[in-house]
């Protein structure tokens, strides 16, 4: 992650080796199945000159048995040719099989080292990259390794090897006749690499115009809603009718490059037969060759043209395969969290007491987040959270489960330094409930239970009811066997939440985090939630962040943050008697009609009775 | 709702689904405004295949006459022959791909048109059923399978016909015996291509299912990292992803299987094809019924023989593929508009901003529930209206009926005095801002955010605008201020700012109606407090009338009229001192927000 800016200078050398070590890697993919490969490559051979001596046959029956009238050596002939033909077909069954087995596993084996790797990776690395971007990189970079590996790399090995022996066969039959044949392969390369360099141009522009068509689609259609509300329809109508015509011109444009090369390379075919009736012809004349040899030829010369288009052809896909493969490296060469080391204790039992002691953080190197952040939070208390965004109250949050490793300080958890102890055992004991509920596909019950594995169906209700959560899920059509649409599209952010908060409970968690949880709850709904909470946090740690302040009044300690520092600390009523930022907060939200003069005034705050 | 049902594809779908012919028929109707070019590509197909067949001729000219009589002149009129032919080929083939190409292009251009129309113009009742990735595949993929059948296919399909017609009735018309002998390998051909496309169409749907699968659980792993890690749960997910790993390597596999079992027996078939002709036509030349050239010209037209058989083969399973494509496609073309302005609808003059509901009723299309009965209520110009309730109490039904989103189902919504429904919708919603809940960003600048609803609107509007919903002070800490690229793809900011942007763009098109669905609650109570402030101001200076959904009291109290929402009912209405007094509810809402000793107070100061 992030070279420094010197390395952008000399980028062009390093990619070209770049390029190399990828291909050796990738070829490195291959090496658990060298015997298969050996097995493959031998049968390539077997097909390839099964391929080479059908030809051959034919002219022999033409020139020995058809021209001399003896049908028992055509028959003995053809017989033979029949046998060239099935082991010809079984060497190719056998050999596109082995190869075509062994290409998927090496797929399938990237796509599970690659999701093994984002188990491991620190969550920086998701922080700074748009889910989509990663997503739609990783199934399309291992999708061009696919078609490299279940069809180029087959095709190209058949296609170089038959090429070789055709090639060969042709010289030995007739070196005259070949060489002169040989004429069109030159000119076949150049129009074809002339032709491909175009067509990659065209075809990239397509990719643009295309991802211009489909890339903002997504969000357009989610926004229908808003271009309703503003009437935004037409103007965005007309916005998709451009980007949807330029993507159709580029197409066509693309197309006519390709329609003109195939025909093009028809012509050539042609031309390498026309060449080989003629000087074949003329060579017959002169009994220096024989008819049968040229019927031979012709065939030979119309097969060594496939293997020249697909060699060219696999060529670009090469090209984008590496591309590829070069971003999936990258990914699995990512800095993974450094694992704990062998012999880290585990956490085995918690009372639940968490203690940052002086502890300064940054995301990037150089920019604080936090400065110098004292506190503890004693077994079944509960501490809040308060300030403006970015005050840093969240970072607090991801400390605890270790999600992120501090820069200074320490944070402890029943007086052990989080860093001491296994990551699993630390983080079975606390449960973090974010402000955007994140809900897996599946069905209600299946992501309560998430909390807990091999949680019963008796603990998944229990769990809801703990969270009065169980009424509204009752009422789902098919109660907790409802399938939650993708991402909880169907149900209320509310009731999103609901069900993560009954996955927490179900986790039985020692620490309880909640992150602006309850946001996006109705206030009656929260009030429900935390009575709930109220008996279940009995015995727990819990560390509650929130903008409403209704929330948090009752904590037993109330931590204000600004710029990433604790300015002040106390009880509600300390705070509110101190005057400060807190008090100014509250005020504002609760004494709405003296706040609106902007004046935290005291005459304002409640005279506690 | 049958909409969702029809775009999951089951592996048995492989016969054309009910009503695809009819569809398929439409579809391929869409190339009747590129006439020109669809004739052309067929004309040029038609007289590809004429030069096609002419070469095999030419080479048994230059066998025959030339190289068996020693004539020179006819190999070389045989040579010069088939170059020309090649050329004359050549040029038809390049204008025929050429040509389909553009009237192919054409036709998926009309068809993403019309559903990208169709998509802008649905009523929110049809995207409340619908799942935005199914759209996605239905302007993408489906019609990109359209595209290829109708342009590709279809000629390709006419010009296999063409060709196989024009072999066979050639191979009979120069040999009917050897003619006969060798197109015996065409049904084997034939039969086992079906029978492989049969097997692995399916097949390829299920690795496409099982490949979507293993991407959504990909998917969810990346975006809920946080749940996953807290939860201790990275090996379950490793597990969950091992498994539908090696269920796509075993369908993998199975194709890879039928692929390597087809392709060498066809191949073999028609090898065995020139083997027939040799044996075969060696035999007639001994008998002096054939001669060498008609023999080689004889194992040419082979080959123009089987390349229909392989075309025909393969288009047979894109038919029902297609079929199905275009009955997802059509559905959305012809799915009914719901809301949509009744015929007369009369241009809406500029309002003042009085809201009238008249025991309205609601249910939403499709289902039984009915989430508002029997609602009435008057807001007056300039009044901020505030609504207050649980989770589904018809909140958010409530607003949605103002700027016509969803039409009544009993009583009327009345703007002005006129019922929503009389005038043109364009005209109504032009006067009306709302903030959605889910202050959705575009992908895009900040600018291009906040005038989404007003594409003039100059640089000091949309400044005023920010400054008013207090997003002002952090889009100037932007990288760079009003051009910082937002959305997806962008900067990334939090919700509070998020809302505030969506409040900036509904209040820049000066509305005579501001909507606020909920729109505040990311935004912290410092920042929500001065929005509170500027709004009112704004709102109250030009008398503009104004409807606020909220959670927190703070948020309603001053508003001129409270309306308590439940369980789809008026419980109670009036301001904040009103109700105090007069609704249970309400002081249950109030005091779950307060200090218990203030909610004493507060119940105290009330009785």
């Amino acid at each position: 992650m992030g070279r420094p800016m010197w390395h952008l200078a000399n980028q062009s050398d390093e990619r070209a080796q770049d390029r190399g070590k990828t291909a050796r890697r990738l070829i490195g993919e291959l090496r658990p199945y060298k015997r298969t490969m050996l097995v493959v490559l031998l049968l390539v051979v077997v097909s390839s000159v099964m391929q080479a001596i059908g030809p051959w046959l034919v002219g022999l029956a033409i020139d020995q048995h058809i021209m001399r009238g003896d049908l028992p050596g055509l028959a003995r002939t053809m017989i033979l040719l029949f046998f060239v033909y099935v082991v010809g077909s079984l060497a190719t069954r056998a050999q596109s099989r082995r190869i075509g087995f062994a290409g998927q596993e090496i797929l399938a084996s990237f796509r599970s080292r690659i999701f093994e790797r984002f188990q491991h990776l620190p969550l920086r690395y998701f922080d700074s990259r748009p889910a989509g971007d990663l997503i739609s990189r990783v199934v399309n970079d291992v999708d061009t390794i696919n078609q490299l590996l279940s069809q180029g790399l087959t095709q190209l090995l058949g296609a170089m090897f038959s090429l070789v022996v055709i090639l060969a066969t042709m010289l030995v039959l007739n070196l005259r006749l070949a060489l002169v044949s040989f004429t069109i392969i030159p000119v076949m390369l150049l129009t074809t690499s002339f032709f491909s360099a175009r067509a990659r141009r065209a075809f990239r522009r397509t990719r643009e115009t295309v991802s211009n068509v489909t890339a903002n689609l997504q969000e357009e259609i989610v926004g229908v809603r808003q271009a309703q509300a503003f009437n935004r329809t037409e103007e965005n109508i007309a916005r998709f009718r451009e980007r949807n015509a330029a993507n159709r011109d580029a197409n066509i444009q693309a197309v006519g490059i390709t329609s003109a090369f195939w025909p093009t390379i028809d012509v050539l075919s042609t031309l390498a037969t026309a060449i080989v009736i003629g000087y074949g012809g003329y060579l017959v004349f002169h009994d220096e060759l024989t008819v049968g040899l040229l019927a031979a030829f012709l065939i030979y010369v119309q097969q060594f043209f496939r293997p020249i288009q697909l060699v060219s052809q696999v060529y670009t896909q090469i090209q984008s395969s590496m591309a590829g493969a070069e971003r999936i490296y990258s990914i699995l060469d990512e800095e993974p969290e450094p694992p704990d080391p062998p012999g880290t204790p585990t956490l085995s039992s918690v009372r639940g007491q968490v203690r940052f002691d002086h502890v300064t953080f940054e995301y990037k190197p150089g920019q604080t987040v936090l400065h110098d952040v004292s506190f503890t939070i004693e077994p079944g208390q509960t501490v809040a959270l308060v300030g403006h965004t970015g005050a840093g109250k969240t970072t607090i949050a991801n400390l605890i489960p270790r999600f992120y490793d501090v820069a200074e300080g320490a944070v402890l958890v029943d007086g052990h330094d989080v860093r001491s102890v296994t990551r699993p055992s630390l983080r079975k004991w606390i449960a973090l409930v974010l402000q955007e509920p994140f809900l897996f596909g599946g069905t209600v019950a299946d992501n309560i239970a998430y909390g807990r594995e091999g949680a019963t169906r008796e603990e998944v209700e229990a769990a809801a009811r703990a969270v009065n959560a169980h009424d509204f899920i009752s009422k789902l059509p098919e109660g907790y066997d409802t399938n939650i649409g993708e991402r909880g599209a169907t149900l209320s952010q509310g009731q999103r939440q609901l069900i993560s908060f009954a996955r927490a409970v179900l986790a039985d968690p020692r620490i309880l985090i909640l992150d602006e949880a309850t946001a996006n709850i109705d206030t009656r709904t929260e009030l429900l939630i935390q009575r709930a909470l109220g008996t279940l946090l009995e015995g727990r740690a819990s560390l509650v962040i929130a903008h409403r302040l209704s929330t948090v009044r009752n904590a037993d300690l109330i931590l204000v943050m600004q710029n990433g520092r604790i300015v002040e600390r106390g009880s509600h009523h300390e705070l509110m008697e101190r005057g400060g930022l807190y008090a100014d907060l509250y005020n504002r939200q609760f004494r709405d009609a003296p706040a609106r003069r902007r004046s935290p005034s005291t005459e304002a705050a409640p005279n506690p009775s | 709702m049958a909409r969702r049902d029809t775009g999951q594809r089951s592996p048995e779908q492989q016969r054309l689904p009910p009503g695809g012919t009819r569809a398929l028929w439409r579809a391929v109707g869409y190339l009747r405004s590129y006439r020109l070019a669809t004739g052309g590509a067929l004309v040029s197909l038609v007289l590809m295949s004429v030069a096609n067949l002419a070469a095999p001729m030419l080479i048994r000219v230059a066998i025959d006459d030339g190289i068996g009589r020693r004539q020179l002149v006819a190999i070389l009129a045989a040579v010069i022959g088939l170059v020309v032919v090649a050329v004359f080929r050549g040029s038809f083939a390049f204008l025929q791909s050429y040509l389909a190409e553009r009237a192919s292009q054409g036709v998926a251009y009309d068809l993403r048109n019309a559903l990208f129309g169709r998509i802008q113009r649905l009523s929110f009742s049809y995207y409340d059923q619908v799942e935005t990735g199914q759209l996605l595949t239905r302007l993408t993929n489906d019609v990109e399978q359209i595209r290829q059948f109708t342009g590709r296919g279809i000629i390709q399909m006419i010009a296999a016909v063409v060709m196989l017609a024009g072999s066979v009735g050639l191979l009979l018309y120069l040999n009917w015996r050897l003619a006969l002998v060798s197109m015996l390998i065409i049904p084997p051909i034939f039969v086992a291509l079906m029978y492989f496309v049969r097997r692995v169409g399916p097949m390829f749907r299920e690795i496409q299912q099982s490949l979507s699968h293993l991407n959504t659980i990909l998917q969810e792993d990346i975006q809920g990292v946080r749940v996953i890690r807290s939860f201790v749960r990275e090996d379950y997910e490793m597990r969950r992803y091992s498994e539908q790993n090696e269920d796509l390597l075993e369908k993998n596999k199975t194709v890879i299987g039928m692929f390597s079992n087809n392709f060498p027996l066809v191949f073999f078939f028609a090898n065995l094809g020139t083997l027939l002709v040799v044996w075969y036509g060696g035999y007639e030349i001994t008998q002096r019924t054939l001669t060498i050239g008609e023999l080689v010209a004889f194992n040419s037209y082979l080959a123009f023989l089987l390349q229909p058989v392989f075309t025909l083969g393969f288009l047979a399973s894109s038919i029902s593929r297609a079929g199905a494509c275009s009955v997802r496609v059509f559905e959305i073309i012809d799915a009914p508009l719901e809301i949509h302005d009744r015929p007369g609808a009369r241009e809406l003059p500029a309002i003042t901003g009085r809201v009238e509901f008249e025991d309205v009723h609601f249910r939403y299309p499709g289902s039984e529930r009915e989430i508002l009965r029997g609602v009435s209520f008057v807001a007056e110009p300039g009044q901020t209206v505030a609504i207050l309730g649980s989770i589904g109490s018809g909140k958010s039904s409530l607003v949605n009926l103002i700027p016509r989103f969803y039409d009544v189902t009993g009583g009327r919504v009345l703007v002005d005095g006129h019922d929503v429904r009389d005038v043109t919708l364009a005209s109504l919603r032009r006067q009306i801002g709302i903030v959605l809940p889910d202050a959705l960003l575009f992908s895009g600048t900040v600018r291009d955010n906040i005038r989404y609803g007003r594409l003039d609107a100059t640089q000091e509007e949309i400044e005023a605008a920010a400054r008013a919903a207090q997003a002002e002070e952090f889009i100037l800490k932007l990288p760079e201020g009003y051009d910082t690229v937002v959305g997806e793809r962008g900067v990334g900011l939090s919700g509070g700012q998020r809302q505030r942007i969506a409040i900036a763009r509904a209040l820049l098109i000066d509305p005579r109606l501001l909507i606020l669905d909920d729109s505040m609650s990311a935004v912290d109570a410092h920042t929500e407090a001065l929005l509170q402030e500027a709004l009112d101001k704004l709102m109250r200076s030009a008398r503009h009338t104004a409807f606020v959904i909220a959670q927190r009291i703070s948020t309603v109290r001053n508003a001129d009229l409270i309306l308590i929402i439940d369980d789809g009912q008026v419980a109670a209405s009036g301001t904040h001192e009103e109700l105090l007094e007069t609704s249970e509810l309400y002081n249950e809402i109030y005091n779950s927000q307060l200090l218990p000793d203030d909610a004493r107070i507060a119940a105290g100061d009330g009785v």
